[in-house]
């Protein structure tokens, strides 16, 4: 079991690549979430990407320019919150790979030692209570593969769901499997990703939910756009965002 | 393997998807192994301190391998088992061949070895006139179909039971055709039970070779194996030389991991110690006993720290059956014989990256194989470093073919990505471009291959770090 930290009074924001391009709303809503529970949100404005897009496609030297970047960025002793399992996983588990040879590692290890996925610092660090404004709602849940086997936080997340009283979650049959998406895996192998990403829609198809709620922008992004495509009436969406309008209404 | 022609994968990839049987066969397989699995490893915190247990085990004896081969060989000698050395494949099977002709035999029977699969023994022998034949159920059912094995534990897998109906009753003599189970395997047992009383020489694989006392340990489940290394006058054993172990008391944690990996079960009906061939006065085994300890690449790996995590693999196929993309396209569109997450490192490694490099591009890096792999292989991992191999133009690496897919474009590419993710300004204004183009992006290269099964994803108008600014969060 990790330790939280207790009553965090500020906490550093790291938004990701692509909340950043493609779901800046999601990154909003976990921001105001974090302040509207009484922590002070600091965010580096010169970050950038956690590096793993270089780190997994088989170019490690340019994924350490871009983590020790960020690493110069988020310098001082604050909880450093990601709204991403994969990236946070990148941060808090590859990172001390990445840079094993690293003359300042010890640093390196702290830095990692400081990154929370978005869930488990709203369950465990803030102990979050959340009250359910919105109209009864089914969804169904994604797991992306590094929330749950690097991170271990897919019961978090789940959980924050299940305090929403309107919302009904409905587990999908095959939920730890893998969506496809894998970055560049996607157009590497893009027939075999289409047939992940096609079983996926199919097994969230099947639950009858209304809207597919996943912590990954890039499961979302796949999954999202194969149903889509797929001309499903099933919506995706982060689960900050989701959340947010669930206890604030829609803004 | 002896072939070193390119894989054409891609090729290999579409015919797989496109056989709906094929795909159907192999995830309700995988299904019911998967579940097997997990219901014989209840407990996850046990599960945990055994798989770091054989990760310990492999770790040690690997860090003292060329001493330990001594002592193996040293004490199988003693116990009156011949040691043979083959560092490539067509030494050892000059080995077997040279064993059956001191004989002069002609048939073979073999229980189930990867190794025999991996030096492609059986074709070896029938060019030298000598019928090699399978006797493990799966084995014998693909080798009636002239297949190779789709899977390392359960061979004929990708085949559900009219297919196997139709192979017996179009390859085996006088076999009527039935779908029933019971005389499917009745006819399979009187098929091979002749040939085991005929048979010359056996053949079998090696699960464990115990250096302290010489022991081969070899399970199995249908009593084949057993035959095979019991019944002729002749027992040949094959193993990589990655399969030793210390200590006899390395074994029982050693064998639940595997048993309980590869088929869910707690023990298998046959358990094989193999310390010596028959000794005088008793009644039954073999007169003489061989053992042929194979390189073939495996010393390659083992030089390198990272790379020898490799060779910890008990070849349990536990990483093929929860892998997501072995389910969607079955072993044989992988084009070697070891398929899946393991195929993946460990083909490119022994083949060369120009043969077998294309397989680390075949993962989506979802971690299933390292969450169940018995002795913690870092499958994940050790796929990125292949793949950095594949472009690396490092003159120190000892990855045969490390650098063939080096290229300016991608490089350049990544070199670009590096610079605008640590130049912000650049980084921002790229992103202002991006939106203000939205969905107007040329589909090509990448996109391409993204939107042909989905919609492209659109750029939001206005990025986080300006929604940032907008709302005055602090930035310090």
């Amino acid at each position: 079991m990790r330790t939280y930290p207790d009553n965090p009074q500020k906490a550093y924001y790291f938004g990701t690549c692509l909340v950043d391009m493609f779901y800046p709303g999601a990154g909003m809503a976990g921001i105001k979430l974090l302040q509207q529970n009484g922590v002070k949100v600091i965010f580096p404005s010169q970050q950038t990407c956690c590096g793993q897009p270089a780190y997994n496609s088989g170019f490690p030297d340019e994924a350490r320019t871009v983590a020790r970047k960020q690493m110069e960025l988020f310098y001082k002793d604050y909880p450093i919150v990601v709204p991403s399992g994969s990236c946070a996983g990148m941060m808090r588990h590859h990172y001390p790979k990445l840079l094993a040879n690293d003359p300042r590692i010890d640093q390196v290890i702290h830095f990692s030692e400081r990154i929370f996925e978005l869930s488990e610092f709203l369950v465990h660090a803030l102990n979050i209570r959340l009250e359910d404004q919105g109209l009864p709602i089914k969804v169904a849940w994604h797991s992306s593969c590094h929330a749950l086997r690097e991170m271990g936080v897919t019961e978090d997340s789940k959980s924050l769901i299940r305090q929403l009283k309107n919302v009904e979650l409905v587990e999908l049959q095959r939920e730890s499997d893998c969506c496809g998406f894998g970055g560049t895996f996607a157009v590497k192998q893009p027939a075999i990703s289409a047939a992940m990403v096609k079983d996926k829609a199919d097994d969230i198809g099947q639950t009858g939910a209304e809207r597919l709620i996943t912590g990954d922008c890039g499961c979302l992004m796949n999954i999202s756009g194969a149903m889509q495509y797929a001309n499903s009436s099933i919506k995706g969406q982060h689960l900050a965002e989701f959340i947010w309008e669930r206890v604030n209404g829609q803004s | 393997m002896a072939n070193h022609k390119p894989l054409d994968f891609e090729n290999n990839v579409s015919r797989a998807l496109k056989d709906t049987q094929l795909i159907k066969n192999i995830q309700s397989a995988m299904d019911t192994l998967v579940l097997k699995r997990k219901n014989i490893f209840a407990d996850p915190a046990e599960t945990e301190q055994l798989r770091a247990l054989g990760n310990a085990t492999k770790s040690q004896a690997l860090g003292k391998l060329p001493a330990l081969l001594e002592r193996l060989e040293k004490k199988c000698t003693d116990n009156g088992i011949q040691v043979h050395w083959a560092e490539t494949i067509p030494e050892a099977n000059q080995l077997v061949l040279d064993i059956m002709k001191s004989h002069g035999a002609t048939r073979l029977v073999k229980g189930k070895s990867m190794v025999s699969e991996e030096m492609e023994l059986n074709a070896y022998l029938q060019k030298h006139g000598i019928e090699a034949l399978e006797t493990d159920l799966g084995e014998f059912i693909i080798q009636l179909n002239h297949e190779t094995p789709a899977h390392i534990i359960v061979p004929a897998i990708h085949k559900n039971r009219d297919q196997i109906s139709k192979i017996f009753h179009d390859n085996i003599p006088d076999a009527p055709y039935t779908e029933n189970v019971d005389e499917l395997n009745a006819i399979a047992r009187k098929t091979l039970r002749q040939k085991f009383q005929k048979a010359d020489v056996g053949l079998s694989g090696v699960n464990f070779a115990v250096a302290e006392t010489g022991t081969l340990c070899l399970v199995e489940n249908e009593g084949n194996g057993r035959m095979c290394t019991t019944v002729p006058g002749v027992h040949i054993a094959l193993m990589g030389l990655e399969k030793v172990v210390e200590k006899l008391e390395d074994l029982p944690p050693m064998l639940r991991l595997l048993i309980g990996s590869a088929t869910g079960q707690l023990i298998t009906t046959y358990v094989n110690m193999i310390t010596s061939p028959r000794k005088p006065g008793e009644k039954d085994g073999p007169r003489e006993v061989h053992l042929i300890i194979l390189d073939n690449g495996r010393s390659k790996i083992y030089a390198d720290a990272q790379r020898r995590q490799t060779l910890y693999c008990i070849r349990c196929g536990t990483c093929l059956s929860h892998c997501p993309v072995y389910n969607r396209i079955g072993g044989h569109a992988y084009g070697y014989i070891y398929p899946g997450p393991i195929g993946k490192i460990l083909n490119p490694q022994v083949e060369g990256l120009e043969a077998a490099g294309v397989l680390a591009t075949a993962s989506s890096l979802c971690n299933a194989c390292e969450a169940v792999c018995p002795v913690k292989i870092p499958i994940p991992d050790l796929i990125r470093r292949i793949r950095n191999e594949s472009y690396s133009k490092d003159p120190t690496s000892t990855v045969e073919g490390h650098g063939y897919k080096s290229n300016w474009i991608e490089s350049l590419a990544w070199k670009i990505w590096a610079f605008v993710n640590t130049h912000p300004l650049v980084n921002a204004a790229g992103i202002k471009v991006l939106s203000a183009l939205g969905q107007k992006l040329p589909e090509v290269g990448p996109l391409k291959h993204w939107t042909r099964y989905r919609k492209a994803p659109e750029f939001a108008p206005r990025s986080l770090h300006e929604l940032v600014k907008q709302n005055g969060v602090d930035h310090e």
